[in-house]
C-alpha cells in the first residue's frame, strides 16, 4: 500500500475503503472509495458515519474528482477526503482547495515541496471549499470588501 | 481599464514563481514531459511546428499603450521581433526559449499581463466586444463582467481539469462582434423588464471538427447571480463532459448528447444548490470594477466635422473607421491585413507605433479585435487625418475593414502542429488577387475566414466565404464552404463539394464572387444572396 | 530512409539526429535504419529532446528529405517568412517544401 499523505491533525484512517455499490448495500464500513464517474452524491445521506472518502484519479488530468471533493464538502462532510493514484505536486493546491486532506499518491510526495506550493498563492480569487477545510484562504473578492 | 490592486498583482507574481519552480524541475528532469505539458499548457507555453510558442492573455482583448509597449519589448527581446494577434483576441509569440519563460513572464507582470490559462483543459481568455465602452449600441460596457469572470476562472480550482478547453464571450450589444454564440459560453448582458441588468446565457456553441450554434439556456442572470450560475453551468460540464474522445469532449457534444433540456434541468438543480453556498461576490464587488472602465475624459465640444477631400483618407474613414457613442469621437480599426502580408502579424516596431499613437489620440486604449485587427476606440475626429497619415507611414493604414482581403486565418502549417495545410499563403494569393481596393469596395461586406485543419482556429465555419486546409495523400488540399456568419445572424457555412489545391481555391473564390455580382439584388450583402438563391449557382459555376 | 526528429527541450527548435547527438541541421541527420524506436527509447530517458519521433525521408535529392511537407517545414522554417528559415539565402529552398 502506498504512503498516505495528510494533512489532517488526526491520524489517517486505517480501514481499507469498500466501493460504494458495497458501502449501499448494507455494509457496516465507515471508509468508503469513489472511482471516476460514480457520483458522490450518492453518499449524501450517509455522511455522518463515514470517517474517510478516497477519490480515485486514475489520470491527473482527469478532473471528475475535484467535483466530487467540493460536493462532498458543501454537503458539510468533515472526515478524511483522500486522493488516490495519479497525484501530483502540481495539482495539490487545487485539491486542497476542493476539500481534498490526504493523499495516497502513486508516487511518494515531497513533504517540503508540498508545503512550498501550498503557501505559494497568498490569496484567490474565489470562494472553494477552503474555509471547511482548515485552509481559510477568505477570497479576494470579501477581502476587498471588509467581509 | 482595470487596475490591478495588491491581490491581483500577488496572484501573478505567485504565478510567475510557480511557473519559475516548474520550469527548473522540468528542466532538471525531475518531472516527465507527460507531467509537464499540461502546466505549460495552462500558463500558454506550446510546443509548436518549429519551437515553443507563448500565447499571452490580452483579457477582453482591451489593453493600453504600456502594456502595448511590453509586448513589442517581449517580440525585441524574447522572439524574432515580431508577434501574431490571435481570433481570440490575445497575442502569440513564436520562438521562446523555455528556459527564459519565467523571466519573459516576470516581464509581463510587471505590466499586470500574463499567460494564465492561455491554453489547456481549462476557462480560458474571456473574449469580448472590441468596442466595447465605444460603441452606440451597447446596453451597458460588458467588461466588468467579463473581468469579473476573469477572477473568477483564474485558477478555480474545480475547473482546471475540464475534459477540454472551455472558451467564454461577453457581449453587451444586439449587434455580436465577437461571434459570442460559437463559443463554449457566449453571455449577453441585457435589461430585464424592471430596467436591470441581466446576462443572457447560451452554452454549447463552438466551431472545431462539429460546429454548433449555442442554444440560450437562461434569458436572464440576475447579476448577484453570474458567478453562481456559470458554476452551475461548468460543474455539470466537469462531470458528465465526455471524456473518452477528445473530440467530443467539448461542451457543445454534451449539450447536445443530453438535450438542451435535460441540460437545463440539470444546471438549474446545480444552481440552487450553489446559490446556498454563497460564493457570488458582494454586490460592491461589480460596483469596484465596473467603476474602472468610466467614460474617458470626452471634450464634449468636439467636432463632427471632417475633412475628407484627400481620397485615399477619405477611402480609410469610409472603411475603417465606425460611429463612435460620444459626437466628436471615431473608433478606428488598424488593419493588420495589407496585402499580400500575414494577416494578425505585427513587428515590434508597429507595435510601437501602435501603442503611441494610442497614447496620443486615443486615452492610452487599443483592443485587440477576433478578426487580428488593432482598435483605436477613442479618437477624436478632428485628430482622425493626421492618425491616419502616421499609420500609413508605417504601412498600417489598409482600408479593408471588413472586405475580400481582411482575411482572419490561423497559422496553419508554417507554424502550427497541428495543421495539415498552410492558410497563410492562401490568404495572401487570394488577397493579391483582389488587391484592387474598388474590386473590394465593389464586394461589399464579405467575410472570408480560412483554417489549416479541422480544429477551426481560422472559424471558417463562420466566414461568408471559408476555407479549410485539408491533407490529402501529404498535399495540401482546399475545400470551400459558403453561408457562415459569426455575427448576430450567426449560421454555419456549407461545404461546396470537392476540394481545390491552392492556386485552384484563388479562382474558386474569385468564381463565386462573380455569381454574387451576378446574382445581387439591390444591397445585398456576398452572404445575402448566398442565402436567398442557394448554393446551386455556386456550385454550377465552380464544378461546371 | 527513417530520419529521428523531435524538439530540443530549452530551446524547443527542431533536432534530427545525427547518430551520436541531435543537430538543428537536416543535412546532419542519419538513416537510422531499424535502430529508432532503440535510440528513442534511450534519448527519452536522456530527457533532452521532446516529442521525438521517427519519420520516413528519402536521399533522392542528395540530402535527407522527409517524405511529408510538415516535416519539410519543419526543417527548413515557416514558408511565408524565408527571412526566419535556415535558409534565408536560397530562393529555391522553399519551392523544394512544397
Amino acid at each position: 500500500m502506498t504512503d498516505i499523505f495528510s494533512l489532517r491533525d488526526d491520524s489517517p484512517v486505517s480501514e481499507t475503503p469498500v466501493s460504494i455499490e458495497e458501502f449501499l448495500g448494507n455494509s457496516n464500513a465507515t471508509a468508503v472509495r469513489i472511482e471516476v464517474g460514480e457520483d458522490a452524491r450518492q453518499l449524501l445521506p450517509y455522511l455522518d458515519r463515514i470517517a474517510l472518502i478516497q477519490v480515485s484519479f486514475p489520470a491527473f488530468t482527469d478532473g471528475r474528482g475535484y467535483s466530487a471533493a467540493r460536493i462532498l464538502r458543501e454537503a458539510g462532510y468533515d472526515g478524511e477526503l483522500r486522493a488516490q493514484g495519479d497525484v501530483l505536486l502540481d495539482q495539490i493546491r487545487y485539491m486542497h482547495r476542493c476539500g481534498f486532506d490526504s493523499f495516497a499518491p502513486e508516487k511518494p510526495l515531497n513533504a517540503e515541496q508540498v508545503d512550498i506550493v501550498l503557501k505559494r498563492f497568498d490569496a484567490v480569487y474565489q470562494a472553494a471549499a477552503d474555509q471547511k477545510n482548515g485552509g481559510h484562504q477568505n477570497p479576494v473578492w470579501n477581502l476587498r470588501h471588509g467581509n | 481599464m482595470y487596475k490591478y490592486d495588491h491581490y491581483d498583482q500577488s496572484i501573478v507574481d505567485a504565478r510567475v514563481a510557480e511557473f519559475r519552480d516548474q520550469v527548473e524541475r522540468r528542466l532538471a528532469g525531475e518531472i516527465t514531459e507527460d507531467q509537464f505539458k499540461p502546466l505549460r499548457l495552462q500558463n500558454g507555453l506550446y510546443l509548436q511546428l518549429h519551437a515553443y510558442m507563448l500565447r499571452v492573455a490580452i483579457p477582453y482583448g482591451t489593453l493600453n499603450s504600456g502594456q502595448m509597449k511590453m509586448l513589442a519589448h517581449i517580440a525585441r527581446t524574447y522572439d524574432r521581433d515580431y508577434g501574431h494577434f490571435t481570433t481570440r483576441q490575445n497575442i502569440q509569440y513564436n520562438w521562446i526559449q523555455l528556459d527564459q519563460t519565467p523571466d519573459l513572464l516576470a516581464d509581463l507582470a510587471s505590466v499586470e499581463m500574463h499567460a494564465i490559462q492561455t491554453s489547456g483543459n481549462c476557462i480560458r481568455n474571456i473574449s469580448s466586444d472590441q468596442y466595447a465602452g465605444a460603441a452606440a449600441d451597447e446596453v451597458t460596457d460588458p467588461r466588468p463582467w467579463a473581468e469579473l469572470l476573469r477572477q473568477w476562472s483564474t485558477f478555480h480550482p474545480e475547473f482546471a481539469h475540464l475534459p477540454r478547453k472551455f472558451k467564454f464571450a461577453v457581449i453587451a450589444s444586439k449587434e455580436d462582434r465577437a461571434a459570442m454564440r460559437l463559443h463554449d459560453i457566449g453571455i449577453q448582458l441585457v435589461r430585464n423588464d424592471a430596467g436591470e441588468l441581466g446576462a443572457r446565457f447560451f452554452v454549447g456553441g463552438g466551431m472545431g471538427r462539429t460546429p454548433m450554434i449555442g442554444p440560450m439556456v437562461r434569458d436572464f442572470v440576475a447579476a448577484d447571480d453570474l458567478v453562481s450560475y456559470a458554476e452551475a453551468c461548468l460543474r455539470v460540464y466537469n462531470r458528465y463532459g465526455r471524456r473518452d474522445n477528445k473530440y467530443k469532449a467539448r461542451i457543445k457534444i454534451l449539450v447536445h448528447e443530453l438535450g438542451k433540456d435535460e441540460y437545463i434541468r440539470q444546471v438549474e438543480a446545480e444552481f440552487e444548490h450553489i446559490k446556498t453556498l454563497n460564493l457570488d461576490p458582494p454586490k460592491a464587488e461589480l460596483e469596484r470594477i465596473t467603476a474602472f472602465f468610466q467614460d474617458p475624459d470626452y471634450d464634449i465640444l468636439a467636432s463632427d466635422d471632417l475633412d475628407l477631400c484627400d481620397p485615399d483618407f477619405a477611402l480609410w474613414v469610409e472603411q475603417n473607421v465606425k460611429t463612435h457613442k460620444q459626437s466628436g469621437y471615431a473608433i478606428v480599426t488598424i488593419s493588420l491585413k495589407p496585402i499580400g502580408g500575414i494577416p494578425g502579424d505585427a513587428s515590434s516596431a508597429q507595435i510601437d507605433i501602435m501603442a503611441d499613437l494610442a497614447k496620443k489620440y486615443s486615452f492610452d486604449e487599443l483592443r485587440v479585435t477576433h478578426a487580428q485587427n488593432i482598435v483605436l476606440p477613442h479618437v477624436k475626429k478632428s485628430d482622425l487625418y493626421a492618425l491616419w497619415q502616421k499609420l500609413d507611414e508605417a504601412g498600417l493604414a489598409t482600408p479593408n475593414l471588413d472586405l475580400i482581403s481582411d482575411i482572419i486565418a490561423c497559422p496553419g502549417l508554417d507554424y502550427c502542429s497541428l495543421a495539415n495545410a498552410r492558410s497563410i499563403p492562401v490568404a495572401q494569393k487570394i488577397a493579391q488577387r483582389f488587391s484592387d481596393i474598388s474590386k473590394q469596395k465593389l464586394l461589399g461586406e464579405l467575410k472570408l475566414k480560412i483554417s489549416g485543419c479541422i480544429n477551426a482556429c481560422g472559424h471558417h465555419h463562420a466566414g461568408h466565404i471559408g476555407i479549410l486546409g485539408v491533407d490529402r495523400k501529404g498535399v495540401e488540399n482546399y475545400q470551400l464552404s459558403l453561408g457562415g456568419s459569426g455575427a448576430e445572424d450567426v449560421s454555419l457555412a456549407k461545404i461546396t463539394g470537392p476540394g481545390f489545391d491552392e492556386d485552384g481555391i484563388v479562382d474558386a473564390v474569385e468564381k463565386a464572387t462573380n455569381v454574387y455580382l451576378k446574382e445581387r439584388e439591390g444591397d445585398e450583402r456576398f452572404v445575402d444572396t448566398y442565402r436567398r438563391v442557394g448554393m446551386a449557382p455556386f456550385k454550377e459555376a465552380l464544378y461546371d | 530512409m527513417k530520419l529521428l526528429t523531435g524538439n530540443d527541450l530549452k530551446s524547443g527548435l527542431v533536432t534530427w539526429w545525427t547518430g551520436k547527438n541531435w543537430s538543428i541541421n537536416i543535412e546532419d541527420a542519419i538513416d537510422v535504419g531499424e535502430d529508432g524506436a532503440a535510440i528513442l527509447a534511450a534519448e527519452q530517458e536522456a530527457q533532452r529532446v521532446n516529442s521525438a519521433y521517427i519519420i520516413d525521408g528519402d536521399e533522392t535529392s542528395g540530402a535527407p528529405r522527409p517524405g511529408h511537407i510538415k516535416d519539410r517545414v519543419r526543417a527548413l522554417g515557416p514558408t511565408v517568412r524565408p527571412d526566419l528559415t535556415l535558409k534565408p539565402n536560397d530562393a529555391n529552398a522553399i519551392d523544394k517544401v512544397v
